[in-house]
């Protein structure tokens, strides 16, 4: 048999029907994770079509997009907090979900948080499993293991019904990682710089799988975060080979399997990794080891340069209309640039180790006057972890707001919200025109460059902070 | 779904790269749980100024582009979040057929489910259309080309199962249904269980 990548591998064992030239492939799906956005129109055809959901037992769901940051204790609670549009999408996917029968992390579970946070958090995600969700940043799950990606709504639909989803195997790109990543320099700044390198289209149709020995170093949260950003650069999914540190970080979580069945798992897991001559499509090397903090200065997450590095220069209209938008000028680093607002949270960056990097910068010091500095964990139990280590005093004390978990500022639909024309420095993974709000502006960064910026008041490098 | 064969249109043109989907509808529009009415949330922030009135250069606005059809895009169009609310937005405006050198994973996913055409072209036709706006095109998606006014005929790659069930004016779901079989002993034979 010749040599196999991880995706091969993934895909190999959850083919139901082989693609033709008919059809595509019928692909088994493990898990199903579900949220407020992307599913009523779904739940909807399933009533229309008098269709149950297949397998409730492999569905997960929870409010994160349009669920305010506010302490929400009750659908009554709700009313007063929300837009009644955001509120009426919350109550429906409560009723949905008891109408057929799907699990639900809602206002009473104290696993309620971010999808990409509460999966993995659950042990819901596990090496070798297929895993969706109406929404792009799935692919944080590859993290695992795990072939994870983004569908639509449509898709939704046939994940609820079947189980099943009709896809076309994409390709594969190697992506390694080598070095030793320098102090203050985080899986964020290498993402950043990948996407920066191959451009936001660079993974169109392929499947990454993130190699080499920096990503082997790092632990689970930074993978995380590397994986989430795959469809950044266009990428279907991100996958990294489950080792000791995936194993360890499953064991003992509450979905795992348990005893023999735990046993067989790992041993599964352990078969996983791409076989040493396997063939990928295309591959790309970058080397971390003089590696920056990165911050982005356009409107895409390709537009990015190294904090103390000039804007780079150029003519055509798409840049010059980003530069224009951003409010910032070619030539200049963008270090100094004032800033109006922080937000650290995200399906990218707010586990309790991002939140750990913020605060290290952050402890015993003081927000900068003028800057509203928003700290959202990405679930309850990121929450109450961060809270029992004193995380929450550190950034309270340092003049920050300590939320409720949820998607927050990462995209304008709860209340969270950058105003027009200002500035944000974010440990989010869109910077998008108007993506946090309208007429809003935002550059993305690691949390420590955020915490560092909140500090300054404007665009700063975290490893002074970090020095002592 | 109405089935597809021909789409006849001037087109419209929309000349930057990497249109993403948060342009194509923002995140406040995503609260509706229905998916009627969202041409109305289409380009918004492009689309209108600050008292929400509409914005005389926004490519769309212009005179010359109501009643198009047929949107030019720039390359990678589509890019960002899986939201279907993009095509069913595209589609409730009026669009029927998109045009890019390139268009992003999931939205292209997303939009054949739809009905919307997604139309890859090679460079230098995309580079004309790009250049002349309004012109009147003919896409005829059983033979997979699209006719521009010069008489020149441009190929563009659809996969066969997707264009069959546009032109037939299927739903995918239909067919998944019919592989029950396959699914039980798929799920009773394999090796493991999650
Ligand atoms: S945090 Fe942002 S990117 Fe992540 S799931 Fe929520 S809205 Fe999407």
């Amino acid at each position: 048999m010749s040599a196999k990548s991880l995706f091969a591998k993934v895909w190999d064992d959850h083919i139901v029907v082989p693609e033709s030239d008919d059809h595509p492939a019928v692909l088994y799906i493990d898990l199903h994770l579900t949220h407020e956005v992307t599913s009523p129109q779904a739940f909807s055809v399933l009533r229309e079509r008098g269709l149950p959901v297949r397998r409730t037992d492999l569905t997960l769901a929870t409010m994160d997009h349009s669920t305010p940051t506010l302490p929400v204790r009750s659908f009554k609670d709700l009313e007063v907090v929300a837009e009644p549009k955001a509120a009426a999408q919350i109550v429906k996917l409560d009723k949905n979900c008891a109408e057929f029968g799907v699990k639900l992390h809602g206002f009473d579970s104290e696993y309620r948080g971010i999808v990409h946070v509460i999966g993995p958090e659950l042990g819901a995600t596990q090496p070798g499993k297929t895993i969706v969700c109406g929404d792009s940043h799935t692919s944080t799950h590859g993290a695992f293991g795990a072939l994870a990606f983004g569908i639509g709504t449509t898709e939704v639909g046939h994940v609820m019904a079947t189980q099943c989803l009709l896809q076309r195997r994409p390709k594969t790109f190697a992506v390694n990682f080598e070095g030793q990543l320098p102090h203050g320099v985080t899986a964020k700044d290498m993402i950043l710089a990948l996407i920066g390198q191959i451009g936001v289209d660079g993974g169109v149709g392929h499947v990454f799988e993130y190699r080499g020995s920096t990503i082997a170093g790092l632990d689970m949260e930074q993978r995380m975060t590397i994986c989430n950003m795959s469809i950044e650069a266009g990428a279907r999914a991100g996958m990294i080979a489950p080792d000791d540190t995936t194993i360890e970080y499953l064991a003992g979580r509450p979905l795992v399997p348990q005893g023999q069945a735990w046993e067989a798992a790992v041993a599964r897991w352990r078969s996983l990794p791409s076989d040493p001559d396997a063939r990928f499509d295309r591959e790309v090397t970058l080397d971390v080891s003089a590696l920056r903090p990165m911050v982005t200065f356009g409107t895409n997450p390709g537009m990015v340069v190294a904090i103390d590095d000039a804007i780079p220069e150029r003519s055509d209209a798409n840049f010059r209309k980003a530069l224009e938008y951003m409010g910032v000028t070619a030539g200049r680093p963008l270090a100094g640039h004032p800033v109006d607002i922080v937000f650290v949270g995200s399906c990218t960056n707010s586990r309790l180790s991002d939140l750990e990097q913020a605060a290290a910068v952050m402890k015993g010091r003081h927000v900068a006057k003028g800057v509203r500095m928003l700290v959202v964990p990405g679930s309850q139990q990121v929450k109450k972890a961060a809270e029992a280590r004193g995380l929450d005093r550190v950034f309270t004390e340092a003049g920050a707001e300590w939320r409720e978990s949820g998607c927050s500022m990462c995209l304008g639909m709860n209340g969270d919200t950058v105003p027009s024309g200002q500035l944000a420095v974010s440990t989010s993974n869109r910077n998008f025109e108007g993506r946090q709000g309208k007429g809003a502006r935002t550059v993305l960064a690691s949390p420590a460059t955020a915490a560092a910026s909140a500090l300054a008041g404007s665009v700063a490098d975290p490893r002074p902070y970090l020095a002592n | 779904m109405e089935p597809i064969s021909v789409i006849r249109s001037r087109t419209v043109v929309l000349p930057y790269d990497d249109v993403d989907t948060d342009q194509i509808i923002p995140a406040r529009y995503l609260t509706t749980t229905t998916r009627e009415g969202l041409g109305e949330a289409a380009f918004a922030d492009w689309r209108y100024d600050a008292q929400g009135e509409p914005r005389a250069d926004f490519e769309l606005n212009r005179p010359e582009a109501a009643g198009c059809r047929v949107l030019v895009a720039g390359h990678n169009f589509g890019c960002g979040s899986s939201r279907e609310h993009a095509p069913w937005a595209l589609l409730d405006y009026g669009i029927l057929a998109v045009i890019s050198t390139e268009i992003a994973d999931i939205f292209r996913s997303n939009s054949l489910k739809n009905g919307l055409l997604p139309v890859v072209v090679d460079q230098q036709a995309h580079a004309w259309l790009l250049a002349n706006p309004g012109a009147e095109v003919s896409i005829d998606l059983g033979a997979r080309k699209v006719s521009l006014p010069d008489g020149r005929e441009v190929a563009f790659p659809i996969d066969g199962f997707s264009r069959y069930c546009l032109m037939n004016g299927i739903d995918q779901l239909g067919f998944l249904l019919q592989q029950e079989a396959q699914i039980v002993s798929f799920e009773q034979n394999r090796p493991w269980q999650p």
